[in-house]
C-alpha cells in the first residue's frame, strides 16, 4: 500500500493505507483520532467536518492521497496545548451541547467560517448544513456570534 | 456490594406529596437510606414504600379526569423501582470525589448534570468535585435502570438527595469526633466541613471515619429549597469540556484496538432473511478478517472499517422475503383509516368541527448509528453500548450467546442522541454474536443507510377527531387515532406489564396513560387502536403525544374559528389549570401575539402538559419562501421545581426543532417493503437555515418537585408550527410532514 505524509494536528505523520480510504478511516482506525465522527458516510451529516489547509472540509469524503503535504486539522487540535479556541469556550458558555456527537464537526464548521468571515450574518449562518438532531442551532447561532465578538 | 443492617437509619420521609399542575396527588414515596460496607463512606437508598393517592384531579371542571391525570406514565416508571435493593449508590473517596453512579443513559438530554448538581447540592460539595460515571447493567436493577418517559428527574429527585443528605450527615459526625466538637456547630460547603474557628476538612479526608459513623449526630434530611445553591441554576453540562475538544467518548471511540470493525450485509425489504451466502469473493479482499451470518443479515469483520465496508460488495446474499414485503404506505393507510369505530354523530341542534390528520414514519435518526462493542469469552462476555434499557440488552446478549446475565458485563456508554430509538439494542446483540462467533473482540456499526432502511420508526398514524359544540361551549370531544403498533421496548412496556396495564395492548395501555385532553370539552373520549405490522417501531420522544396532541391543538385551532374566536382567547378560556393559562399568557405576552404581520406570514400557538409539567410554544413563520421557515419562537415552561433551566431551555429549543421537522420536513416513505429514504439527504430534518433566528425560553413557576422535561414541548411546538403554517398560508394542514 502507499505511504502518504501529511501535517496532523501540527506533527507530520505518514500512514501507509489504500489510495481510496476515506480520511475519516484513516484518521480513526490508523491513527487514532475519534473526534471526526462517522454520520453518514457520504458527506451529508457533516459529523467529520475538519480543516485542511484551514478550509472546513468532510473527511469521509477525502482520501489520504487529498492531503499530501497538507495541514489537516481535527477538534483535536483546534486549540494549542490543551487549550480551548474562542468557538471552543463560546460553545461552552452556551451550553450549546446535548447528545455531543455532532459538536467537533459543527464547531470547525464554525471556525472555519469565523476565519473567513469576522463578524457573520444571519444569512451566512444559515448556510451551515451540518446536521444536529438534538436540535441545537439556535445556541449554535448564539455561540458562534459570542465567538466573533471575542476573536 | 454488602449492606450492614445495623447502620440502617430511619427512612427519612420524602418532604411533601407532589400535587401536580392538575393538582392530582401523587404519591408518598420513602426511600431508606443506609451506608453500604465499605472502606470509604458509601451510601445507598431502596424505596420502601410507594403509596399512590388518589384524589380529585380538578375542582370546578365539567371533564372528569382522565387517566394522565391521576398516575402517568412517570408514575409507573417510578414504582417499577421499588422492589429493586442498593438503588442509588454514592460514593465519597479519599481524593475527595463525590462519585454518583447514574443508573441511566445519557444521550444528550444532561442527567448526568442536572443530577451531579442534585449531589453537589445536597452534600454541599463543589460540582467540580462530583463525578457523575454511568452504571453498567444491574439486573437487580432491573426496569429501574431504564430511561424513558421524561422520568429521570423526577424518579431519582427524592432518593439521590436522600443519600446525598445522609452522606453529608456522616461526613459531619466524623468531623465532630476528630475536633471534638458539637456536630450542631460544624457547616458544610466546597466538600469540606468547617469548624467555627475556621478549621476545615474535606470529604475525603473523612470518608475512612465516616464510613465507621454508628449514627448521625445531625439531621439527615434533605435540605429546604430556600438554602439551594446549585440546584435552580443554569449550569453548562458537566462533559461541556470534552464534548467540545472531541474526547468524549462514544461506543466507537472506546480504546479497544484489538476490536475488529465489523459492519453487516443487511436484505433490501424490511426484517428479510438470508437464505444463502457466498462470502468467498469478501474473504479475499484486502483486511477481511471473518464473515459472519446473524439472524439480521451477514456481518463483515475486517481491520478498518473502511475494508469491512468495501467488503459489503464481495458478499453475494440471497434473500428471503422481508415482513412486510408488498406492504407500501396507502396500504396502511386503508388499515388504519378502517381501525377506527365511526364517530358519534352530533346530536340535534349542535354544530361540530371535524378533522382527519395523517402523520408519516419517522425514523429517529440519532446523530451516532447504532453501535456496540463486544467482547465475547467462552464463559463471560463485556459489552460497551449507549443502551437507555441496560438490563434489557444485557438479558438479551446473555441468550443470545448462551451465557447468564451474570456473565455479561454490560458498559452504558455515553450516546450520540436516542429520542427514543436506543431504548433498542440490536447491534450490542448483532456484535456479540459476532464476537462469539470469530471468537474475537469487535467493533460493530450500523452504515447510516442500514439504520434509515432497518432502524425503527416512529409508527405511521391516522387521527379522527370530532368537537361538538352549542351556545359558545364544546359539549363533547372525540378523538379516535389508530397507527401502526409500537414496540414500546422491554423498559417502558415491561414497567407497564408489571402494573398490569395490559388491556386491549401495551401500546393502547401507554395511550390512556400519557393522554389527557388539557381543555373543558364536555365528555372527552380519547382511544387508539394498533393495526399490527412486523416492522421495526419505537417510542419516538413525546410517543403517541407527539402526533395526538399537536392533531388535538390544530383542532383547537379550527374550533376557536368556528365559534368565532382568538386561538389564544379561545385556549384560556377552556384550559383547565392556571399553571396552563400562565404558560400560554407568557407566551402571549412575550410573544406579541396578535401583532400585525405580513401576508404569507403568521403566528401559531400550541400548549402540551405531561410528565407534571406544562409547555406553551408561540412561532412565527415565513410562508412567502421556496419553503416554510419559522423565524421565532417563544416558548413557556412549569416544570415544577427547576434543576437545570440551562438544561431545561436545552430541551425545549430541541423538541421545537423535533415539532420543525415532524410537522414541515421529515418523514420516511414505505414502499414495498423498504424506506424509501437512505440518510440525511432525503430525510430531510431540520438544518440550521430551518431554524428559527430567535427563540426565547422562560421558566415559570419553580416550586414543589421537578416534573419531566425532555418530551414535554414537541407536541406544543408542532402544534404551533401547524398553526401558523394554517394561518400564514389559509390551508388546514392535514398530512405530517407537510413538504413530503
Amino acid at each position: 500500500m502507499p505511504n502518504y505524509a501529511f501535517t496532523l494536528n501540527g506533527e507530520r505523520v505518514t500512514v501507509d493505507a489504500p489510495a481510496d480510504m476515506p480520511l475519516l478511516w484513516v484518521l480513526r482506525d490508523l491513527l487514532g483520532v475519534t473526534g471526526p465522527k462517522y454520520g453518514c458516510g457520504v458527506g451529508v451529516c457533516r459529523a467529520c467536518t475538519c480543516h485542511v489547509n484551514g478550509q472546513a472540509v468532510q473527511v469521509c469524503t477525502l482520501t489520504a492521497a487529498d492531503v499530501v503535504g497538507k495541514k489537516v486539522t481535527t477538534i483535536e487540535g483546534l486549540a494549542p496545548d490543551g487549550g480551548l479556541h474562542p468557538v471552543q469556550q463560546a460553545w461552552i458558555e452556551e451550553d450549546v451541547a446535548q447528545c455531543g456527537f455532532c459538536q467537533p464537526g459543527q464547531i470547525m464548521q464554525a471556525a472555519a467560517l469565523l476565519k473567513s468571515k469576522r463578524n457573520p450574518s444571519d444569512a451566512d449562518i444559515d448556510q451551515i448544513v451540518n446536521v444536529c438532531r438534538c436540535g441545537t442551532y439556535c445556541r449554535i447561532r448564539k455561540a458562534i456570534k459570542r465567538a466573533a465578538s471575542t476573536m | 456490594m454488602s449492606t450492614d443492617a445495623s447502620q440502617d437509619t430511619v427512612p427519612p420521609e420524602s418532604s411533601a406529596n407532589y400535587v401536580g399542575e392538575g393538582g392530582g396527588s401523587l404519591s408518598r414515596r420513602r426511600f431508606l437510606t443506609y451506608v453500604v460496607a465499605a472502606p470509604v463512606l458509601t451510601v445507598a437508598a431502596s424505596s420502601v414504600g410507594d403509596l399512590i393517592a388518589h384524589s380529585k384531579a380538578y375542582a370546578v371542571v365539567p371533564s372528569p379526569p382522565q387517566p394522565e391525570n391521576i398516575l402517568d406514565l412517570g408514575d409507573v416508571m417510578v414504582t417499577a423501582t421499588k422492589q429493586a435493593q442498593d438503588l442509588f449508590v454514592l460514593q465519597v473517596t479519599t481524593d475527595n470525589r463525590v462519585v454518583f453512579r447514574v443508573p441511566r443513559a445519557e444521550v444528550g438530554q444532561g442527567i448526568t448534570t442536572a443530577l451531579a448538581m442534585v449531589v453537589a447540592d445536597e452534600i454541599d460539595a463543589r460540582l467540580v468535585d462530583v463525578d457523575a460515571p454511568l452504571e453498567d447493567a444491574r439486573q437487580d436493577l432491573g426496569t429501574a435502570q431504564s430511561t424513558g418517559g421524561s422520568s429521570s428527574v423526577r424518579s431519582l429527585w427524592d432518593p439521590v438527595r436522600a443519600i446525598a443528605a445522609e452522606a453529608r450527615a456522616r461526613l459531619v459526625t466524623a468531623a465532630a469526633e476528630q475536633w471534638d466538637l458539637p456536630a450542631s456547630s460544624l457547616t458544610t460547603r466546597d466538600t469540606a466541613v468547617w469548624a467555627p474557628d475556621g478549621r476545615s476538612a474535606t470529604y475525603g479526608s473523612l470518608t475512612e471515619a465516616a464510613a465507621k459513623v454508628d449514627q448521625p449526630a445531625v439531621s439527615t434530611d434533605p435540605k429546604p429549597s430556600s438554602e439551594y445553591r446549585i440546584i435552580g441554576t443554569s449550569t453548562p453540562r458537566i462533559d461541556a469540556r470534552s464534548i467540545v475538544t472531541g474526547t468524549a467518548k462514544y461506543a466507537l471511540d472506546v480504546d479497544m484496538p484489538d476490536a475488529l470493525p465489523t459492519v453487516v450485509v443487511r436484505p433490501p425489504t424490511i426484517k428479510g432473511k438470508v437464505k444463502t451466502y457466498d462470502a468467498s469473493a469478501a474473504l479475499k479482499m484486502p483486511g477481511v478478517v471473518a464473515v459472519t451470518e446473524l439472524p439480521t443479515g451477514v456481518a463483515v469483520s475486517a481491520k478498518t472499517f473502511d475494508q469491512a465496508l468495501k467488503a459489503k460488495s464481495g458478499v453475494n446474499v440471497i434473500w428471503d422475503a422481508g415482513t412486510v414485503d408488498g406492504v407500501s404506505d396507502a396500504d396502511i393507510q386503508s388499515r388504519l383509516t378502517a381501525a377506527i369505530p365511526p364517530l358519534a354523530p352530533a346530536p340535534p341542534l349542535t354544530q361540530r368541527v371535524d378533522a382527519t390528520f395523517d402523520f408519516a414514519f419517522v425514523n429517529h435518526a440519532p446523530m451516532e448509528v447504532g453501535s456496540a462493542v463486544a467482547d465475547v469469552q467462552s464463559e463471560s462476555a463485556e459489552i460497551w453500548v449507549a443502551s437507555k434499557s441496560p438490563t434489557g440488552a444485557q438479558s438479551a446478549v446473555a441468550e443470545a450467546v448462551g451465557l447468564s446475565t451474570d456473565q455479561v458485563t454490560l458498559h452504558v456508554v455515553r450516546g450520540g442522541g436516542s429520542f427514543g430509538r436506543r431504548i433498542y439494542y440490536e447491534p450490542a446483540v448483532e456484535a456479540a454474536l459476532v464476537s462469539q462467533a470469530i471468537k474475537k473482540p469487535v467493533k460493530l456499526m450500523w452504515t447510516r443507510n442500514d439504520d434509515m432502511r432497518h432502524g425503527r420508526v416512529r409508527p405511521r398514524s391516522h387521527h379522527q377527531l370530532r368537537a361538538v359544540y352549542t351556545a359558545g361551549e364544546v359539549v363533547t370531544y372525540e378523538h379516535r387515532a389508530s397507527c401502526v403498533e409500537l414496540d414500546l421496548g422491554s423498559g417502558t412496556g415491561q414497567a407497564l406489564i408489571d402494573a398490569g396495564y395490559v388491556s386491549p395492548t401495551i401500546g393502547s395501555a401507554f395511550f390512556n396513560l400519557s393522554q389527557s385532553c388539557p381543555y373543558n370539552f364536555g365528555v372527552v373520549t380519547e382511544s387508539l387502536n394498533e393495526v399490527s405490522y412486523d416492522m421495526p417501531t419505537a417510542a419516538w420522544r413525546s410517543v403517541y403525544s407527539a402526533q395526538a396532541r399537536t392533531a388535538e391543538e390544530i383542532l383547537v385551532d379550527e374550533i376557536a374559528k368556528a365559534l368565532g374566536l382568538d386561538a389564544v382567547a379561545m385556549r384560556k378560556r377552556f384550559l383547565k389549570t392556571a399553571e396552563a393559562r400562565a404558560v400560554l399568557d407568557k407566551v402571549a405576552s412575550e410573544g406579541n401575539w396578535g401583532r400585525t404581520m405580513s401576508s404569507g406570514t403568521a403566528q401559531g400557538v400550541g400548549l402540551h402538559g405531561e410528565y407534571r409539567s406544562i409547555a406553551a410554544c408561540l412561532v412565527e413563520i415565513d410562508c412567502r419562501g421556496e419553503k416554510p421557515r419559522v423565524t421565532k419562537a417563544v416558548m413557556a415552561l412549569d416544570v415544577g421545581r427547576q434543576v437545570n433551566p440551562s438544561g431545561l431551555r436545552a430541551q425545549a429549543i430541541g423538541s421545537l426543532i423535533d415539532g420543525i421537522s415532524t410537522v414541515l420536513l421529515a418523514g420516511n416513505h414505505l414502499d414495498d417493503g423498504a424506506f424509501t429514504e437512505g440518510s440525511y439527504s432525503d430525510f430531510k430534518y431540520a438544518r440550521q437555515a430551518d431554524a428559527p433566528l430567535e427563540c426565547d425560553v422562560h421558566l415559570v413557576g419553580d416550586s414543589g418537585k421537578p416534573g419531566g422535561c425532555g418530551e414535554l414541548c414537541v407536541p406544543a411546538a408542532a402544534g404551533a408550527v401547524a398553526n401558523a403554517y394554517a394561518r400564514a398560508t389559509g390551508n388546514k394542514p392535514r398530512k405530517f410532514p407537510i413538504n413530503f
